[in-house]
């Protein structure tokens, strides 16, 4: 993982204007918690150009930030922008399933 | 070497604090370790969670944290409000953190391998925050509804109460009960060390919460079915049924309120401490002794707890008034509590937390139920008893003089309560009717009294507007008389005794006359005597005289003969001589 937590990471605005603002709460640098930052990183810029930002957020670090977002689960995938709310859990492995669960098939279309 | 606490053989405890819960864990809940509380939805899993945490914070200095999957901690806070806890407050001093976790299944997207760090970080965070001792999660199990992967969940559960342990963080873990299992997840797997089973059963339409400790790793506890009560106070728990028989017994004696009765029992009345029952029929005036009685302990300045199970305590208290007890002063001066409640409205292990739960907050000297007749019609007769075996014991140990009214039933027998409890019954007052002529009256006798000389009479029980009073019936020429029928052959007794009397009179005077005459008579043939023996006297002097004339004469004869006069001569003279 070579972002460090907590910073943000490619954003800017793009034509359409819609930023995905995306948060990744992991707690240290695990196994999982890396293999998620890479896939989300590969997963974004495949189909969100340059329309998202991602703040990873270590709870080591900041332990009262997980409560805001109802974190129980590590790691996890919070789509803050656009609404509704959707949450990741998991490594993110499946490329699939992340898309259906950012919404993200309808919005590149 | 090791000190007693890093001993594994002692198991250190800590006490929760809700009543009656430390006595049956002996101690409290195993410090340090997770206890599992299950019971079905609604059986005061959480009240006791709460209660736990809110106890551990005020009484022993505990801090603890709160984590809900359920409820927000503003829905919090007003569960904590129904038990008289300001969780604001107590967050607010750092005695409570509350932490509402939310798992909300349709936001949620799984993919791939994750863990519950987050709830770990999240539930040390608060621990930390507040230096937290004790730990709730309530209910975890909220986690399973929200989450898909049961394998990962389970790992991570196992390594949570692992993790809590590590910590030394006495945890209380809620669960609900499942079809045939403690907890729909068989969360009872991972926490091994105490287990706790919240029943709330409902038996012929009464309810009753239960409580039972299905295991206690490492410790003994009292194995059975405690009942227990959620009420303003919280949760108490009664494990009366481990009380014994070692009480100490006072010689203290108390007034019955009724002299009379007081000296039918030694002169002293009734022992403090000591259980009074009086049994009898409808309207043999039970209430009335009871109240009589309470009035005099509440006269004594002593206070007095009055359970009644028929009537509402105003009615009570202007019934009392017609014989003459103005007991309203008495609740005005806080001597005199009253408690009303239909015997059906809750079960009878309720029934007892209630009268236990009144007596430890009131502490009365005295205690009356009026009556215990009317329990059975919430369970059965060994219920009954086993409630009263155990209140008696409890009512012993404290000392508290009880007074229980039984109501027999026309017909059945009088020497025998259907609650068969006469064995736990120190004195035992019997109010009966007495049918007879055409009225009914009431009559009053002691069956027993332990540890005392006592009257063997049946005395006449009146009720009067200057209080209950007790009269001797009658009992002359083989039979019992009461009432009017009493007062009739005490004035037909009268009458006799007065003629009786008359006639011993009479036959005085008679004898007197007797004498009397008797005497004039004896004085008149006294006199009668006295004359004869006179005449007598007289006729003996005058043949003397005559005797000497004669003498003279015959010798004057002589002489005029001038012979010798001899005896024949004397003799024949005369025919000789003439």
């Amino acid at each position: 993982m070579d972002a460090s937590p907590g910073k943000r990471k490619n954003a800017t605005t793009d034509a359409t204007g819609e930023i995905w603002d995306l948060r990744l709460y992991v707690a240290g640098q695990t196994t999982k918690s890396i293999t998620a930052f890479e896939n989300l990183k590969k997963i974004c810029e495949e189909h969100l150009a340059w329309k998202y930002r991602i703040e990873v957020i270590d709870l080591l670090k900041t332990p009262q930030l997980a409560k805001g977002d109802q974190i129980v689960a590590i790691p996890t995938l919070v789509r803050k922008l656009p609404t509704p709310l959707k949450k990741i859990i998991g490594d993110l492995a499946n490329t699939e399933r992340v898309l259906v669960g950012l919404d993200i098939r309808s919005a590149s279309r | 070497m090791v000190t007693a606490k890093q001993d594994p053989d002692v198991l250190e405890k800590c006490p929760t604090g809700i009543k009656g819960l430390d006595e049956i864990t002996k101690g409290g809940l195993p410090r340090g370790r997770p206890t599992l509380i299950c019971g079905s939805a609604g059986c005061g899993k959480t009240l006791f969670a709460m209660e736990f945490l809110m106890r551990g914070a005020m009484d022993f200095k505990e801090p603890g944290v709160f984590m809900t999957f359920e409820e927000t901690t503003e829905d919090l806070a007003k569960n904590f409000q129904s038990l008289g806890f300001d969780l604001h407050d107590m967050i607010s001093r750092g005695l409570i953190a509350t932490d509402y976790v939310l798992v909300e299944r349709s936001e949620i997207e799984e993919t791939g391998a994750y863990d519950l760090e987050g709830l770990f970080i999240r539930l040390g965070n608060a621990i930390d925050s507040i230096g937290a001792k004790r730990v709730v999660l309530d209910t975890i199990e909220a986690l399973f509804s929200g989450l898909s992967n049961i394998t990962i969940l389970r790992a991570e559960l196992r390594r949570l109460f692992r993790w809590l342990k590590d910590r030394g963080m006495t945890a209380i873990i809620t669960g609900e009960s499942g079809v045939g299992l403690l907890t729909r997840y068989g969360l009872e797997e991972y926490v091994a060390d105490c287990v706790i089973f919240l029943d709330f059963r409902i038996q012929e339409q009464i309810s009753t919460r239960r409580l039972r400790i299905i295991k206690y790793r490492g410790s003994s506890h009292g194995a059975d079915e405690y009942p227990f009560l959620i009420d303003e106070y919280g949760i108490s728990i009664l494990p009366i049924t481990s009380l014994g028989l070692d009480y100490i017994v006072s010689t203290e004696r108390i007034s019955t309120g009724v002299p009379k009765l007081d000296a039918m029992l030694d002169g002293k009345g009734f022992y403090r401490g000591s259980t009074i029952l009086v049994s009898g029929t409808a309207g043999t005036g039970k209430s009335s002794l009871s109240a009589t009685f309470a009035n005099a302990a509440c006269m004594r300045g002593e206070r007095c707890l009055y359970f009644a199970f028929e009537e509402s305590p105003s009615q009570i208290i202007r019934n009392m008034g017609s014989i003459g007890l103005d007991l309203s002063r008495w609740v005005k001066e806080g001597l005199l509590k009253f408690h009303s409640a239909r015997p059906s409205l809750y079960g009878l292990e309720m029934h007892l937390v209630t009268f236990l739960n009144v007596i430890n907050s009131y502490d009365p000297q005295v205690f009356i139920i009026d009556p215990i007749s009317n329990l059975s019609s919430a369970g059965t007769a060994s219920e009954v008893k086993s409630i009263l075996t155990r209140l008696i014991d409890y009512l012993k140990m404290k000392k508290i003089s009880t007074f229980l009214t039984d109501l027999t039933h026309f017909g059945g027998n009088l020497e025998h309560t259907s609650e068969e409890i006469s064995s736990m019954i120190d004195t035992w007052l019997l109010l009966r009717d007495i049918e007879l002529n055409g009225e009914r009256n009431r009559g009053l006798y002691i069956l027993k009294s332990r540890g005392m000389p006592h009257s063997n009479q049946i005395q006449e029980f009146l009720l009067t507007d200057q209080g209950v009073g007790l009269v001797d019936v009658y009992t002359g020429s083989g039979m019992v008389l009461t009432g009017s029928a009493r007062a009739v052959q005490d004035a037909r007794e009268n009458a006799a005794e007065l003629s009786r009397r008359c006639e011993a009179d009479r036959k005085a005077r008679d004898q007197k006359r007797k004498k009397t005459l008797l005497e004039a008579r004896i004085a008149a043939l006294r006199a009668e005597f006295d004359a004869e023996s006179e005449e007598l006297s007289l006729m003996a002097e005058e043949e003397q005289k005559r005797q000497m004339v004669l003498v003279e004469d015959r010798s004057e004869m002589a002489l005029l003969r001038k012979g010798k006069p001899t005896r024949k001569s004397v003799r024949n003279g005369s025919g000789k001589g003439a």
